[in-house]
């Protein structure tokens, strides 16, 4: 008690001073091997938004070169290049270890009391393939950049004389990460939980992340195969997805969507996680209908494995199987709704706190409710013939991918910042940021729905002069948000430095993680905490003196 | 129109489809454009009500129920309510089945081709379409009667491409190996766009052309104007029509241009060197050589990816190329 | 108030109870995984013998029914030896588990001899995947499948097909290589040789391919087993290693035992 820091800790619940995760040991060797979840975590965390910047850039020059319908800063295949890039850097590097493996892996085990993840060495071991991965993927640029755009087509992707196979064995490394990620997830909630956690005692992030390992373990291997056999096809030319040779290019879509599209769940099913945690602490109040979410996230992971015909409306796919797929699309959007209202009823009647986190969360039901609702509109055949392969489609997905899972993943990165790093960002900053990515996002995306239901097919590097409007329109927006982008950056780096430090439950949340002090220690918590209902806030009162909330029941003892 | 079809056409309640396509949609120029537009306004204008009816609660709570002074903690109220939660479970359920249900039927009609339809043959390759006629005759646009059903079969030569006339809200993936099939009616003379929608490499935003809809009569007077055009044009200009139609203009310029292959001005006549070392002069023997055996002699500094088109161009046809390579000086 | 502290007990597990649970769970999924990896070309297969089960009835001939039939009772074998290992190491005995782990990597060492000789028949006669298909016919000249001449090949804009006819490559099965005791039959083959053989060597070729470096990384996994057996390291008290190594070993001849029948035994 000696120790200055310790003793301040025990006050406020910050841990700087004192021994923490991230000074627990020093040097580069000391992190590079390390097998704290929480540190692995963080470097997910700095290597996914590297990669995120990366895609970004490649956006913003797309976004540029397409003010104008022909004139343009690059040439038509380094356009193609650069949207099969930042598709592929998004989806595979960011997006989809974004929620799981940079902010699951540090908050999983803390949100069950555990001291780490079930398999601490398949986690590091899922970090460096996420390495391997990457370094295989960006090398395919230096090698000639992929052109495929990120679904790998067949026959286009066996017979282009761009590097391929460097970025296909790039993701399928990528995939193993992802495998691990979710194999360790899985073993972890099943075994792991602390006394007193039943299945419907855990928090509802940690019932999105296990649906997302479900999704990853189940889907990602068909990837691999997918991949492998496109791999052979061009070094060794077997030929079971070329016609040439009495193989089937459809099948190759059958199979890839056979992941990519549960691999879309992959990608929100966390993000909606994050929103039912941060919506319940931002109102103060329980969450409604908490079963409902639960069990919606495991339907909608089982559902997912049978919707990915709908990406082959007009592949020439039998009218049955269009059916069969358009019905079980529709099914699928049910569990999303019931979320989404159940968020909304989560609001009635409590103390809102428009903090960062909660005008992410705001965002989110906002952009979300729009990007499920134009899948009304796709999944529906007939009007899908007309809209697939359109602007809409693209407009589409980024209001649920960036307008769902970006903006949970910022809502996210904000509410457990102080958590990670002991200290609070500006907040004021983290408003102003949080518009202008609000504000730029739907000049983006929204004008590409309307040129995409006029027709505006994706992937033209040269366009018809009477979409110019709305590509302008979509350009400003994305520099909008790239204000914005750099805005979070330039705030987030300096808290590290300047930044307050942060009590050890800046929010009042009542999950297990705000119990240990911040940030937390190396084994997570001084004392194995006793679980209780994640989302009794009641149990929780703001203390002036500490700068965050105190649990009644400690706070009595202490006056007692 | 099925009664069950014409129930539903009723259900969209006045939001008729708009032949000039409105806010969102382009054009409507073919007979199921406003079978889709209607289904498509249907649930743009649920989606409406429950986009305003979610956000429009959120923005409500937010204002009504934001802490501040005086209002620390929330008020009571119950963690779940089964009724409620009933209720907002069938309702959207019943609602996507609609619009499953009136999805699928539009689709179906969209899918099924009546028995007399005329029959046009459709090839894709990078980056262009040919249409072919029953009668032989091969063009870059697709020229059709109106009110008259029109039958697509479409095959690729190379990658998968995709046939998609915005104003008749048709798309159809072609992929190499089969038969894609597609069917429209037009019902409004002009000019209507043709995209590529499935990615196709460098030149996949320039593969369109265009579906020019005829009067009636206007159909039959074209093609005999173009079915004999060998006839009756002078040479050079018939073959600067074959040039254009079928797909030379893709790969060789006449401007002196560099291309994917060379350009073809102030070739004829001259010395050309070839990828052996070799020289020939391009007179009417090498130019139907290389169009016959593209592969024969090529020339230094290109590929030899051009295909044959042995088959593909009658003789009469390959002489009036060579005239009008002869104009290009 | 923790428990004995076995010297492998890790230090974020509360139990050696929960260790053991945790690994075993662990290892089922990867197993799951595992199975949807071949999951895929097992839909591969099924797609392609529903178009077009006149190549699958054909080409399977030449594979060899008795080579195979050998290296699956192998495999049968080495999965016997297996779990008798994990018996041997549950009840703590040195030198049973090592012999019997011995015995079944001894098992797959054989096992690939026999994959190989069958490789190399095919590789002699041209027996193989997609582009490589050129099998040498005893008399006369076959034409390798060209992909570019079977792309030009596509029915010029003239021809009114109907259905969704894949295009046919020149390549044609292997006359004169047909295994069978009638002349009668054989003559049958050689006119019946159906389009696109060369699907069915593919899938060959992917599934058996995969399945071979399952084997290998089986084997490496084994001996890694085998080292730390030949220490000491495993007995009642801690088996885990031996008994995950032995559920991956027993998939590994699972899938066998599906691929044998639907690749040889075809009717």
């Amino acid at each position: 008690m000696a120790d200055k820091g310790t003793a301040a800790s025990l006050v406020t619940g910050n841990a700087l001073a004192g021994d923490n995760y991230l000074n627990h040991t020093k040097g580069l060797r000391s992190w590079l091997f390390t097998l704290d979840h929480k540190r692995i975590g963080v470097m997910y965390l700095v290597s996914i938004l590297a990669s995120f910047l990366l895609g970004g850039i490649f956006a913003l020059l797309m976004r540029t070169s397409l003010l104008s319908p022909t004139k343009h800063i690059v040439s038509a295949d380094t356009y193609n290049q650069m949207f099969t890039l930042h598709g592929a850097i998004m989806i595979f590097l960011f997006i989809i270890p974004g929620i799981p493996a940079a902010l699951g892996n540090i908050v999983l085990p803390l949100m069950l009391g555990a001291k780490d993840v079930a398999f601490p060495r398949l986690n590091l071991a899922s970090y460096y393939c996420w390495v391997a991965g990457a370094i295989f993927s960006l090398l395919s640029i230096v090698l000639g950049a992929v052109d495929t755009g990120w679904t790998f087509y067949t026959p286009y992707s066996t017979t282009t004389n761009t590097s391929v196979v460097a970025m296909t064995f790039g993701a399928l490394i990528l995939g193993f990460s992802s495998i691990f990620t979710g194999l360790n997830f899985i073993v972890t909630i099943h075994k792991l939980r602390p006394k007193g956690m039943g299945w419907f005692r855990m928090p509802l992030f940690v019932w999105g992340l296990y649906g997302t390992a479900i999704i990853q373990v189940l889907a990602t291997p068909v990837l691999g195969i997918t991949l492998l056999l496109l791999i052979v096809e061009r070094t060794l030319g077997v030929g079971i997805f070329d016609p040439a040779l009495g193989g089937d290019p459809v099948l190759y879509q059958h199979f890839f969507w056979f992941y990519s599209h549960p691999a879309v769940y992959i990608m929100i099913l966390p993000a909606m996680g994050v929103i039912s945690e941060t919506v319940s602490v931002f109102s103060r109040k329980h969450i409604f209908g908490y079963k409902a979410i639960a069990f919606s996230s495991i339907a909608i992971a089982a559902i997912s494995f049978l919707v990915w015909g709908h990406h082959m409306f007009v592949s020439g796919q039998s009218n049955l199987a269009g059916m069969i797929f358009s019905f079980l699309t529709f099914l699928v959007a049910i569990p999303s709704a019931i979320k989404v209202f159940n968020w909304v009823a989560t609001m009635y009647k409590g103390a809102i706190r428009l903090d960062t986190p909660m005008l992410y969360v705001m965002s989110f039901l906002f952009l979300f409710g729009i990007g499920g609702l134009t899948g009304l509109f796709l999944g529906s055949l007939a009007v899908d013939v007309h809209l697939h392969d359109t602007y809409f489609v693209v407009a589409h997905f980024h209001y649920v991918m960036f307008g769902g899972t970006v903006i949970a993943f910022l809502g996210g990165l904000h509410y457990w910042w102080p958590k990670f790093t002991g200290r609070m960002y500006d907040e004021a900053w983290g408003r102003i940021a949080a518009v202008l990515v609000f504000v730029g996002f739907n000049a983006t995306f929204f004008s590409q729905f309307v040129m995409g239901s006029k027709g505006m097919p994706r992937r033209y590097y040269n366009y018809l002069p009477e979409y110019q409007i709305y590509h302008q329109i979509s350009t400003i927006g994305s520099f909008v948000m790239g204000i914005g982008f750099i805005i979070i950056a330039v705030y987030l780096i300096r808290s590290l430095i300047a930044g307050k430090p942060a009590p050890a439950n800046p929010w009042g949340g009542a999950t297990l993680e705000w119990q240990t002090t911040s940030p937390p220690p190396h084994d997570n918590f001084a004392l194995s905490p006793e679980a209780g209902d994640p989302y009794d806030l009641e149990a929780f009162r703001w203390d002036a003196a500490v700068g965050g909330y105190v649990k009644k029941s400690d706070a009595a003892v202490a006056v007692g | 129109m099925s009664l069950t079809t014409r129930l539903l056409d009723l259900l969209a309640g006045g939001v008729q489809s708009n032949p000039d396509g409105g806010f969102w949609m382009p054009e409507a120029a073919s007979t199921g454009a406003p079978a889709v537009d209607n289904l498509f306004h249907f649930i743009l204008w649920l989606s409406v009500f429950f986009f305003a009816l979610i956000v429009g609660l959120m923005v409500l709570f937010v204002v009504r129920y934001r802490r501040r002074a005086g209002r620390e903690e929330p008020e009571p109220s119950p963690n779940h309510n089964v009724a409620l939660e009933v209720t907002w479970t069938v309702i959207p359920l019943l609602l996507v089945f609609v619009i499953f249900v009136w999805g699928f039927k539009v689709f179906l009609d969209l899918n099924t081709p009546p028995a007399n339809s005329y029959e046009v043959l459709v090839t894709g390759q990078k980056w262009k379409w040919l249409f072919t006629y029953p009668n032989g005759h091969v063009d870059e646009n697709l020229h059709v009667p109106i009110d008259t059903p029109i039958r697509l079969v479409m095959t690729s030569e190379d990658v998968i491409h995709s046939f998609y006339v915005p104003a008749f809200r048709i798309k159809r993936d072609v992929v190499p190996g089969r038969y894609a099939k597609a069917w429209f009616r037009a019902t409004k003379v002009g000019e209507y766009q043709v995209f590529c929608a499935e990615y196709c490499g460098t030149g996949h935003s320039d593969m369109g052309t265009h579906v020019v809809v005829h009067e009636p009569g206007g159909f039959e007077r074209w093609m005999t104007e173009v079915a004999d055009f060998l006839n009756k044009l002078p040479p050079a200009e018939a073959g600067e029509r074959l040039f254009k139609a079928r797909g030379c203009a893709q790969c060789h310029t006449v401007d002196g241009g560099a291309s994917v292959g060379p350009t073809l001005k102030g070739v004829f006549g001259h010395a050309v060197t070839l990828a052996d070392g070799k020289s020939v002069t391009a007179d009417e023997d090498y130019v139907r050589e290389s169009i016959l055996e593209p592969q024969a002699k090529v020339v230094a500094g290109f590929q030899p990816v051009m295909p044959t088109y042995k088959g593909k161009l009658k003789d009469q046809e390959i002489t009036a190329i060579a005239e009008y390579m002869k104009t290009l000086k | 108030m923790s428990d004995t502290h076995s010297p492998h007990l890790a230090h974020h597990f509360d139990s050696p109870v929960q260790q053991f649970e945790s690994g075993k769970l662990g290892m089922w999924i990867f197993l799951a995984t595992e199975i949807l990896l071949f999951g895929g070309l097992f839909c591969a297969y099924a797609v392609y013998r529903a178009n077009h089960p006149e190549i699958f009835v054909y080409a399977h001939r030449y594979l060899d029914k008795t080579l195979g039939g050998i290296n699956t009772a192998i495999l049968i074998g080495s999965s016997f030896t297996m779990a008798w290992a994990v018996r041997a190491a549950q009840l703590g005995r040195q030198r049973a588990l090592k012999v019997l782990l011995a015995l079944t990597i001894a098992c797959a060492f054989g096992f690939l001899g026999i994959k190989f000789v069958e490789y190399e028949h095919k590789w002699k006669e041209g027996l193989l995947w997609g582009k490589r298909y050129a099998p040498h016919a005893e008399g006369r000249a076959e034409p390798a499948a060209d992909p570019a001449a079977a792309v030009a090949a596509t029915p010029p804009a003239g021809v009114n097909a109907e259905e969704h006819t894949l295009i046919p490559p020149p390549a044609r099965g292997p006359a004169g290589l047909a295994v069978s005791d009638h002349a009668d039959e054989r003559l049958h083959l050689e006119q019946e040789a159906p389009k696109n053989v060369q699907v069915f060597f593919s899938v060959y070729f992917a599934m058996t391919g995969l399945h071979g470096i399952h084997v290998i990384a089986g084997m490496a996994l084994l001996g890694w087993i085998l080292l730390r057996a030949s220490r000491g390291e495993f007995g009642p008290d801690y088996f885990i290693p031996v008994d995950l190594a032995g559920l991956y070993w027993h998939l590994v001849d699972l899938i066998w035992i599906f691929l044998f029948p639907l690749l040889y035994l075809i009717h």
